[in-house]
């Protein structure tokens, strides 16, 4: 396949950036999107120029490092597909693709592609998780969980903390990503008792940082590579109201 | 090089518990005065780190990606052992312990597994407590799965994403721990050097991979958890920045890494695809609990596999193991597999593969039983194969997966240079010569929630830890030493990219020092791989500066470690002359094939001391004793 890449070049945070044109030749359609990048950048070194800057690791759709805006979509074309885990058979020869990082004023640019997430982090550590301490709990199995209860705070655990509903949100909102941390630990018992102070200071903290609020339309689940669903935002509302009406 | 494992006397079962009582304690208002640094956040490192500052140490912690939840344990599909019992089928802490002893081939030291299958139960109480999903039946209790050749259902699991439940909790643990500031975390910051004052560990040279800048940080111990080396055969299911920088640098100030040549390969992983392949995805060997995997009994044969009658099916691992089948261990599963494509059964285009089938499952049990156990796996082998595996089998081949060889501690997980612990996959302690599956995550964890909180006390409290200054000539020599390297990579300015030197010395490792390994083999690597290392320094092209983000520079360090450390691993595979777990000497086989040990003079830990550039290393032994499972020939038969 032959592609014509048109990828964001920017130096570093205050600099100005740029889309480049680059050609690709000779690209297997069962490489992987970073594949090709990777081709791209070997290419760029031997010619000793920099190569394309961007975040990844696992490449198996799991550690939730890499990004990409792809033709305008977080993660591209594919439906619950990290960037890593997208192919180039769901390109045609010839096409033009546009890549460019995710954007968002909380997602600030590095280098190229390369943003700084740390605010999902900050925002995790505003409370995201059981305040237990390491020793001294209760065996396992002493507190039984409902297994509708236990399977979907699974599904809502299961969340890589990417950031592309951010990056997809005309609003930069980061709703989805704290109401499904909100719901994973709500719908366990060992999470509810932190319930109503976690909701405050996690959404306060997602203010803090700068992301938007939502306005229900519903484009981060429609890219979110897991899949992680809207309703988790109201009832993160929902809680919220109740925490602040008591507090 | 002293080599003092420190294993407590007395009964194996009472070794930990009188250990635990006999170590000093640091009292609490003293414990704010100690700091600690730990390199890595993966289950190991972050555990480490959350426990150590619940108890009220100074934590500095490091990782070089954007985020400590990215660590590679995060990938992890399977599970998690332990030895519950809930399962009622004759499980406890003994037959884990003589499992995994037996199963890492009679290499390992008996007191850490022992402790190792101790702890395992109150893991699953922490990660429960911490919010961890683990999989559930009806009733509301745990469920369990039998998994990698264990005959008792003992693994915890959360769907294929065990890894990451267990990591988000670890690092949920720890970011509680950072809002309190008890931790001071460092993302993006990777250790290229180790400091060593007055023969402590003290202190580590970093670089912020940001901005580009040199520092050190220093502190009274220095906790590794930067987990294994598989990349050293640059195709493997390692993460793209895994790498052996962190041990490698310790092990040249000194540190013994040991067993080198210990390396696990993985069954169950997606054949390679073409020459642009990056890298290698592992699928959960949960997988052989319901596939059953096969070749042809012709050979070369290149009907569709669903043309080919049950007749002309070879299921290979249940005609050799009739007792454990599919289930044999992986070093078992692996050889095996390769055996049938070396001798021409293999399938898929490239000829190395083998089928594994789920069709008689799915009549079983309905297409959903098995979307509901493996649906992420199936979806992940579509996306990256394009086929359905719902509809023809998926093919399979080994590759590089886990590293059980690291730097060589004692008991009390302390390597020999004092001050330097090491946790986890970086260690070597407990599996011996081959890892049993859902064994990596319960050892990180125990590892770091349980083990190296009270061991590091222990020495903090008995150890006179002077300040060291911040222009001590060792912290400007390890940052000179560093920055020099930095800019001798920078200025070679050659033609040729990092990841091609990276892709050669891959190929001749995995060709001379992967599942089967022969002396001249492994001698004419030891010659070629000097070769390719100089070519490295006059050839490669490193782009860009010093002073701001440079992946580029990041990898060639890394590579260029790897060139090193390839050849310790070369030595330690030529020196082992017997076959045991992953490590397959063809010299040393029986006549059906299978791994021949040699107990009389093998039963040994081999560790390596630093000598030098280009120089022989030396090998130490730590000798094993076995008192409680006596080795005998590991039959699966």
């Amino acid at each position: 396949m032959k592609i014509h890449l048109k990828v964001w070049r920017q130096s570093g945070p205050n600099q100005k950036g740029r889309l480049e044109d680059l050609e690709v030749k000779d690209v297997s359609p069962d490489s992987s999107f970073l594949e090709m990048l990777d081709v791209v950048n070997e290419g760029l070194e031997e010619r000793g120029k920099e190569p394309i800057v961007f975040d990844h690791d696992c490449r198996e759709g799991i550690c939730g490092a890499c990004s990409l805006n792809i033709n305008g979509v977080p993660h591209g074309p594919d439906r619950q597909t990290t960037t890593c885990q997208l192919h180039m058979r769901s390109f045609k020869d010839g096409d033009t693709i546009v890549v460019e990082p995710f954007r968002a004023r909380a997602f600030p640019v590095i280098k190229d592609l390369m943003v700084d997430r740390s605010a999902f982090d900050r925002i995790i550590q505003a409370g995201g998780y059981v305040s237990v301490s390491t020793g001294g709990v209760p065996d396992a199995n002493g507190l039984p969980v409902a297994k509708d209860d236990a399977d979907e705070a699974f599904e809502n655990a299961a969340c890589i903390g990417c950031g592309a509903c951010v990056a997809t949100c005309k609003n930069a909102s980061a709703s989805l990503f704290v109401s499904a941390k909100l719901s994973h630990l709500r719908l366990l018992p060992q999470g509810k008792v932190e319930a109503k102070t976690r909701v405050l200071n996690m959404t306060q903290q997602m203010e803090e940082e700068g992301f938007g609020a939502c306005t229900n339309t519903g484009d981060c689940e429609a890219v979110c590579p897991k899949g992680i669903a809207m309703k988790n935002i109201s009832s993160m509302n929902v809680d919220l109201i109740k925490s602040l009406l008591q507090s | 090089m002293k080599l003092n494992a420190k294993i407590p006397s007395g009964p194996i079962q009472d070794k930990w518990d009188h250990h635990r009582f006999s170590m000093k304690l640091v009292n609490p208002a003293n414990k704010r005065k100690h700091k600690v640094i730990v390199v890595g956040t993966g289950l190991a490192g972050a555990s480490a780190s959350a426990s150590m500052a619940e108890l009220g140490y100074q934590v500095e912690t490091f990782c070089f990606q954007d985020s400590p939840r990215r660590a590679h344990s995060i990938a992890a599909q399977g599970g998690i052992n332990a030895a519950k019992n809930y399962q009622n089928d004759g499980d406890s802490i003994w037959r884990l312990f003589y499992d995994t002893v037996k199963g890492g081939d009679y290499r390992s030291r008996e007191a850490n597994v022992y402790r190792l299958a101790q702890v395992s139960v109150n893991i699953i109480d922490q990660c429960v407590a911490q919010g961890v999903p683990f999989a559930r039946d009806y009733s509301g209790l745990l469920d369990n799965r039998s998994f990698g050749g264990a005959q008792v259902s003992r693994t915890f699991y959360a769907k294929g994403q065990t890894g990451q439940q267990l990591l988000i909790g670890a690092y949920q643990a720890l970011s509680r721990q950072i809002h309190a500031k008890n931790v001071r975390m460092h993302p993006r910051t990777e250790m290229l050097d180790l400091i060593i004052v007055d023969g402590k560990a003290r202190g580590i040279v970093v670089r912020d991979l940001v901005s580009g800048s040199i520092s050190s940080h220093m502190a009274d111990a220095v906790v590794l958890a930067s987990g294994g080396y598989s990349n050293a055969f640059y195709l493997s299911t390692n993460a793209m920045g895994c790498n052996v920088t962190a041990t490698w640098r310790a092990h040249r100030k000194g540190a013994g890494f040991a067993n080198p040549c210990y390396t696990q390969i993985h069954p169950t992983c997606i054949p390679v695809a073409g020459e642009h392949q990056s890298k290698l995805t592992l699928m959960s060997e949960s997988l052989r609990n319901d596939g059953r995997i096969w070749v042809p009994k012709k050979k070369g044969d290149t009907r569709k596999a669903s043309d080919i009658p049950e007749s002309e099916r070879d299921y290979y691992l249940e005609r050799r193991y009739p007792s454990f089948g599919n289930l044999v261990p992986r070093d078992v599963a692996s050889r095996a597999a390769k055996e049938r494509c070396d001798a021409g059964y293999g399938v898929g285009p490239s000829g190395l593969g083998v089928y594994l089938d789920f069709a008689q499952s799915i009549d079983r049990l309905g297409q959903e039983a098995i979307e509901a156990r493996y649906g992420n796996l199936f979806d992940m082998y579509q996306k990256i194969t394009g086929e359905n595996p719902y509809q023809s089998p998926m093919r399979i081949f080994p590759a590089p997966h886990y590293t059980m060889g690291g730097l060589w501690v004692d008991y009390n997980l302390m390597s020999n240079v004092e001050g330097l612990f090491v946790i986890g996959e970086a260690n070597f302690s407990d599996h011996g010569a081959n890892r049993l599956g859902a064994s990596a995550l319960m050892q990180g964890l125990a590892d770091g929630y349980f083990v190296l909180p009270y061991t590091i006390g222990d020495y903090l409290a008995q150890s006179d830890l002077e300040k060291v200054s911040e222009d001590h000539a060792e912290i400007r020599k390890a940052e000179q030493e560093t920055s020099d390297r930095i800019k001798k990579l920078l200025y070679t300015k050659g033609s040729r990219s990092v990841d091609s030197f990276h892709r050669e010395l891959g190929r001749l490792m995995w060709d001379a020092c992967g599942m089967s390994r022969t002396q001249s083999g492994l001698k004419e690597a030891l010659k070629k791989i000097p070769e390719i290392e100089e070519n490295f320094w006059n050839q490669v092209s490193v782009t860009g500066s010093e002073g701001s983000m440079n992946q580029n520079l990041e990898k060639a360090g890394r590579v260029a470690d790897f060139f090193e450390f390839g050849k310790i691993m070369l030595h330690d595979a030529l020196a082992r002359e017997e076959s045991c777990g992953g490590h397959f000497r063809e010299e040393h086989q029986t006549s059906e094939g299978e791994a021949k040990r040699d107990d009389e003079n093998f039963s040994h830990v081999s560790v390596w001391e630093y000598t030098g550039a280009n120089q022989t290393p030396v090998m130490h032994k730590e000798n094993l004793e076995f008192e409680y499972v006596k080795p005998t020939q590991r039959s699966y038969k």
